[in-house]
């Protein structure tokens, strides 16, 4: 079974943490991703650009319209995810709560459909 | 007609969890289940009448249902899902050929049921239904909701179970104490349900048997866990009191002016003797259950040992601090202090509590018996604006006519 671990976390909160903890939390992510690596499961992830850097686009009666920012003004930003392919949920949630994100932030788990 | 329908269908809800339960493991299809469980029951309906209930219900149904489920197998399935259906029916054939050696799947089936990727209320409804047997419309009623949203409820869960891959297993050593009082949570909170009655009085009392059932059924699969006795004990010990909460016109009969001799005192004895078991630290459950005892081994109100409930409930708010457990431990220490040292500590609270009735009707209950008759009457009148129960409304108007003609 595939998931994607969608991590979500404040970006204003974000800019305001200190380089050096920046930088630890950074390790801590090359870590999970190795865990990952190292166990088989993982199946791809990026970090994304901060939401200011979003475009939206609509297509309406096939107008197209592409507005600034991301689709919705929420406190907690998509920043990154992970896709790990593991046997059930339990394991899934296991992973997610040792992503960083997952401390002060959230990680919404949800499984992707194969055909 | 009705009463030996009603017994049947009792007994075989009843038997009808372990098959529910086997036929998930197997082809972990939750529909195909609970059709197959169902062909079973107009089974029994046609047979059991005549030819008398099975010496073990239970087995009977595992066996015609897992027959069903077979026949549903070899006619549904084609093309790639044809070799996994032959796996399962091979898997199925092996069931219940030994009447003995019934596998019992129901813990694995409560643990995914309760799992906490679910809604609350999904997981009481999918428990009730699944693992207890009950029918969609019982639970609907139980729960004051339109049977067709219960059901939509019930069909969403079993879609999450199945596309976000939910575990189908008793959880791993790690994760079984949070797991387990997930479990411990939903049996609670269906037990409450039945004790904190806003209508249907007797479905509502069926809800606690309900719950005592299944608290029962995790004791025996899990033997020993020390919260899943002290729930049980806790679970007997207040609905031992149930027939005596409500009088003939339904209304709510306190603690304090109940017919004692309408306790169910067999019930009682059992909660106090899963009590008297050794118990290490004593969790949640344990010190409500102790409290709940307190009150069942009074023959009188006056015979209340209120210094230890006040003990007991400080002893609940250090290991969970909530404003409703404060709010218990000032009604306690008012009845071993006097009401003003019971108001003192309810000040504090106020602002928490605000919204909440029974806030109001225990400041009500303080200031009456203090003798602040004015502003009794007022706390007793903001409780009446915020009840939701009529039980609880018609109480509270007789008490606040009752003080108003003092």
């Amino acid at each position: 079974m595939k998931y994607a671990l969608l991590i979500y976390a404040d970006e204003k909160a974000w800019e305001s943490v200190p380089h050096d903890q920046r930088h630890a939390i950074y390790e801590e992510y090359d870590k999970f991703a190795n865990e990952l690596v190292e166990r088989g499961v993982m199946r791809g992830g990026d970090q994304l650009a901060d939401s200011p850097a979003a475009t939206t686009v609509r297509v309406r009666d096939g107008q197209q319209l592409v507005t600034d920012g991301p689709f919705a003004e929420t406190k907690e930003q998509l920043g990154g995810y992970f896709l790990v392919e593991v046997d059930d949920l339990d394991t899934a949630i296991e992973l997610a709560s040792k992503i960083p994100g997952a401390r002060h932030g959230s990680v919404e788990v949800r499984p992707i459909i194969e055909g | 007609m009705t009463d030996a329908f009603g017994a049947l269908e009792r007994s075989f809800r009843q038997g009808s969890g372990r098959a529910v339960a086997a036929l998930i493991r197997v082809t972990g299809d939750f529909d195909l289940a609970e059709e197959a469980v169902q062909d079973a029951f107009e089974v029994a309906l046609r047979t059991w009448p005549s030819r008398g209930v099975p010496d073990n219900p239970e087995a009977w149904i595992v066996t015609t249902a897992r027959n069903r489920a077979i026949d549903k197998l070899r006619r549904d399935r084609v093309g790639r899902a044809k070799t996994e259906a032959a796996a399962q029916i091979a898997e199925l054939e092996t069931i219940g050929v030994d009447v003995h050696e019934i596998p019992d799947d129901r813990l694995r089936l409560l643990f995914t049921c309760c799992h906490p990727a679910l809604a609350m209320d999904a997981r009481v409804a999918l428990t009730l239904r699944t693992v207890a047997g009950l029918s969609t419309r019982e639970i609907a009623r139980a729960f004051l909701v339109p049977e067709p949203t219960l059901g939509q409820r019930l069909t969403r869960a079993k879609r999450k179970i199945h596309d976000a891959a939910i575990p189908y297993r008793v959880p791993p050593r790690e994760l079984l104490p949070e797991r387990l009082g997930g479990v411990l949570a939903v049996l609670y909170l269906v037990f409450n349900e039945g004790y904190a009655a806003t209508e249907g009085e007797l479905l509502r009392a069926e809800m606690g048997d309900e719950a005592i059932r299944l608290a029962r059924l995790v004791d025996r699969l899990l033997p020993g866990d020390e919260d899943v006795r002290a729930l049980l004990a806790l679970m007997l010990l207040q609905h031992a009191r149930h027939a005596a909460r409500t009088d003939e016109a339904g209304d709510l009969v306190l603690l304090e002016d109940q017919d004692r001799s309408r306790w169910d005192h067999a019930m009682i004895d059992e909660g106090l003797s899963v009590l008297a078991e050794h118990a290490g630290r004593p969790g949640a459950y344990r010190l409500q259950a102790e409290i709940a005892a307190c009150h069942a081994r009074a023959p009188r109100p006056e015979d209340t040992d209120w210094p230890e409930i006040a003990t007991l409930y400080g002893r609940l708010a250090a290991l969970q601090s909530s404003p409703v457990v404060e709010l218990n431990r000032a009604a306690a220490v008012a009845m071993a202090d006097g009401p003003e040292s019971g108001l003192r500590m309810l000040e504090p609270l106020q602002p928490d509590l605000d919204r909440y009735h029974l806030f109001h009707s225990a400041k009500a209950d303080l200031l009456r018996r203090a003798g602040r008759t004015d502003d009794a009457v007022e706390a007793y009148r903001r409780a009446l604006a915020l009840t939701t129960n009529d039980a609880e409304r018609r109480f509270l108007e007789r008490r606040l006519t009752a003080l108003q003609r003092a």
